[in-house]
């Protein structure tokens, strides 16, 4: 590590590392543009959305935001919103317990076929959803569930996103098994040595799984749109799709009130958790 | 799984010393199966039957209404020689692949490599760069795109391009740059794997002689090609799957003039708005066999490009 001991006198190499810290900064102002520009059309009045080139609108327009809360189609932002909610909670929780339970399996159990079922496993993360879309939604049409969240839910119950589960088994390996073995002496069996010891140590990992699934679920636009056609029913993604074919600019105030009102849950949790959030990705090359 | 109990003859030879082995071995064999019961259910349920199953219908005309009709090929010589339309995703979803993938790894790896000597900003950076690849999946940022890039937005105003949005020869481009700028994922894995680069090797390069451009394509590129391979194959994938900046940004329709019609926005058109259920069957069935092949072509050239630190060692 020569690297570290730079002598005093030489100051001016710092130009460098500024010049960089230039570039980066003057790169986030452009990526970061479009969500300046989406706060700033939010509170925009209708006159000034298209005509005016200045980004900060000349006064704020407060009453995009309360038509916004009044909801699309006759339905109320809280009704979509709490829709979103429980999509996303349904999905968070059925994909920690699910993914979690398989994981333990593969990464710390022997079984017949464990080599090849982990290779299927490994092989779904590259299947392309639509490969068993149709088919899923002929059985849960058969089961009279579309036009239901259990489309939307069920599915994650059955760890069918092996993404996390890869992620947690990869997790569980790094835990030293002496701690399990203790407890095996101690009397415990593969299933109370799994709640009382691994999954305890687990909670990083399962943390990980709940913020990712939560932030895909609530993104999450194909899906919803196949399954869900009662307006009563949508999510707060799903109202915004009634946006696209319009193109009339009167609408806009409100509907990007609509867009940052659907995008703050993601924010929050990003702001929240971002260390975390880089780290997951980081460790696990998972798509954000 | 009653064939258990019956074992292999030629696995009796080492009985002697493999007996105890596996005895535990069946032991644990039983809470396993209760451990991974949901997954099972879901692979066979939700991904093996649903498999077989669009393979089957991609063979038939269904509606979802009335029973099943067997048409043998017919989907997909209906596909493959009398769809213009079908022919026009294909290559609207290649062109796609073609400039998103390769442009958001470039960048990626171009503000990694940025990142990677900083000592101060490093980690205000890495999230700042990241947080496009969490919002720009919605469908909130796929409407500020759509009007950003709009007749009178803001690129047009900069440019003075009349909004690509409108114009078929510009509108998937809007769909790329969306992709483009979600660079931050790819680029967070790059920073990972820059990282894990022991600095002795740069200290020996430098020894021998190297320059920075040197040491970049001797050094950096070799240690970092597992994770480039990595993100092309990961990125990839994802790509020929895009849907919702298309679906936004093409009015639901895939316009103007079809030139935002990607794959799976005609795979949902025929299958969820048409009711051809087996066409749009045939066609995820392509999907599935072409990301599989362009996957193994990716693996079987990444032998002579990807090096393992570890082959060393052989």
């Amino acid at each position: 590590m020569t690297t570290t001991t730079t002598p005093v006198v030489r100051k001016p190499v710092a130009w460098g590392r500024i010049a960089l810290h230039v570039g980066c900064l003057a790169a986030l102002l452009v990526m970061l543009y479009p969500l300046a520009w989406l706060l700033a059309t939010s509170l925009k009045p209708a006159d000034e959305v298209i005509a005016s080139l200045d980004l900060l609108p000349s006064r704020l327009e407060w009453s995009n935001y309360s038509t916004a809360l009044d909801g699309v189609n006759d339905v109320s932002i809280w009704r979509l919103l709490s829709n979103s909610l429980l999509i996303a909670g349904g999905a968070v929780l059925g994909n920690v317990i699910s993914c979690s339970l398989a994981a333990y399996a593969f990464a710390r159990l022997r079984f017949r076929f464990r080599g090849p079922l982990f290779a299927f496993m490994i092989a779904t993360i590259m299947l392309p959803h639509h490969a068993v879309l149709i088919p899923q939604y002929i059985i849960f049409n058969q089961l009279g569930l579309v036009n239901t969240y259990w489309p939307l839910i069920l599915p994650k119950f059955l760890a069918t996103e092996a993404f996390f589960v890869f992620l947690i088994v990869q997790f569980m390996r790094g835990l030293p098994r002496e701690l399990e073995e203790a407890a095996r002496i101690d009397g415990c069996g593969p299933f109370r040595s799994f709640f009382k010891v691994v999954l305890p140590l687990t909670r990083p990992a399962l943390i990980t799984t709940a913020i990712f699934t939560f932030i895909w679920t609530w993104n999450d636009f194909f899906t919803q749109l196949i399954y869900l056609f009662d307006p009563d029913k949508f999510t707060l993604t799903l109202a915004l799709r009634s946006f696209v074919d319009a193109s009339s600019t009167s609408a806009f105030g409100p509907m990007f009130a609509m867009s940052v009102i659907a995008l703050l849950p993601i924010v929050l949790f990003f702001l929240a958790f971002q260390r975390l959030l880089v780290e997951g990705m980081a460790s696990s090359g998972l798509k954000g | 799984m009653t064939t258990t109990d019956i074992p292999a003859p030629a696995a009796r030879k080492p009985a002697a010393t493999a007996a105890p082995k596996r005895r535990l071995k069946r032991e644990s064999q039983g809470p396993a199966w209760v451990f991974l019961s949901p997954w099972v259910l879901g692979a066979i349920v939700l991904t093996l039957l649903p498999m077989a199953v669009s393979l089957y219908l991609s063979f038939t005309d269904y509606d979802l209404f009335s029973p099943p009709r067997w048409v043998g090929l017919r989907n997909y010589v209906q596909m493959f020689t009398e769809d213009p339309r079908y022919w026009r995703s294909v290559l609207t979803t290649l062109t796609y692949v073609v400039i998103a993938v390769p442009l958001q790894l470039a960048l990626a790896l171009v503000v990694a490599l940025a990142l990677k000597p900083m000592r101060r900003g490093k980690g205000f950076y890495r999230s700042a760069f990241y947080a496009p690849s969490l919002l720009g999946a919605s469908m909130s940022i796929a409407l500020v795109w759509r009007a950003v890039f709009n007749d009178g937005g803001t690129v047009d105003n900069l440019l003075g391009t009349g909004g690509w949005v409108n114009k078929p020869g510009w509108a998937l481009l809007a769909v790329a740059l969306l992709t483009v700028w979600q660079f931050g994922a790819p680029m967070v894995i790059f920073l990972a794997g820059l990282q894990q680069i022991p600095g002795e090797l740069y200290e020996a390069a430098a020894v021998d002689g190297a320059g920075k451009w040197r040491q970049f394509l001797s050094v950096t590129v070799p240690m970092l090609s597992p994770v480039l391979f990595f993100n092309l194959v990961l990125q990839t994938i994802q790509a020929f799957q895009v849907f919702t900046p298309a679906f936004a940004i093409g009015a639901g329709k895939g316009g103007p003039a079809d030139s935002t019609l990607v794959y799976t926005l005609y795979l949902y058109d025929r299958g969820f708005v048409a009711s051809h259920m087996g066409y749009a069957s045939a066609m995820a069935w392509v999907l599935l066999i072409v990301i599989g092949g362009v996957t193994a072509v990716l693996f079987r050239t990444s032998r002579s490009w990807v090096f393992y630190a570890s082959e060393g060692d052989r």
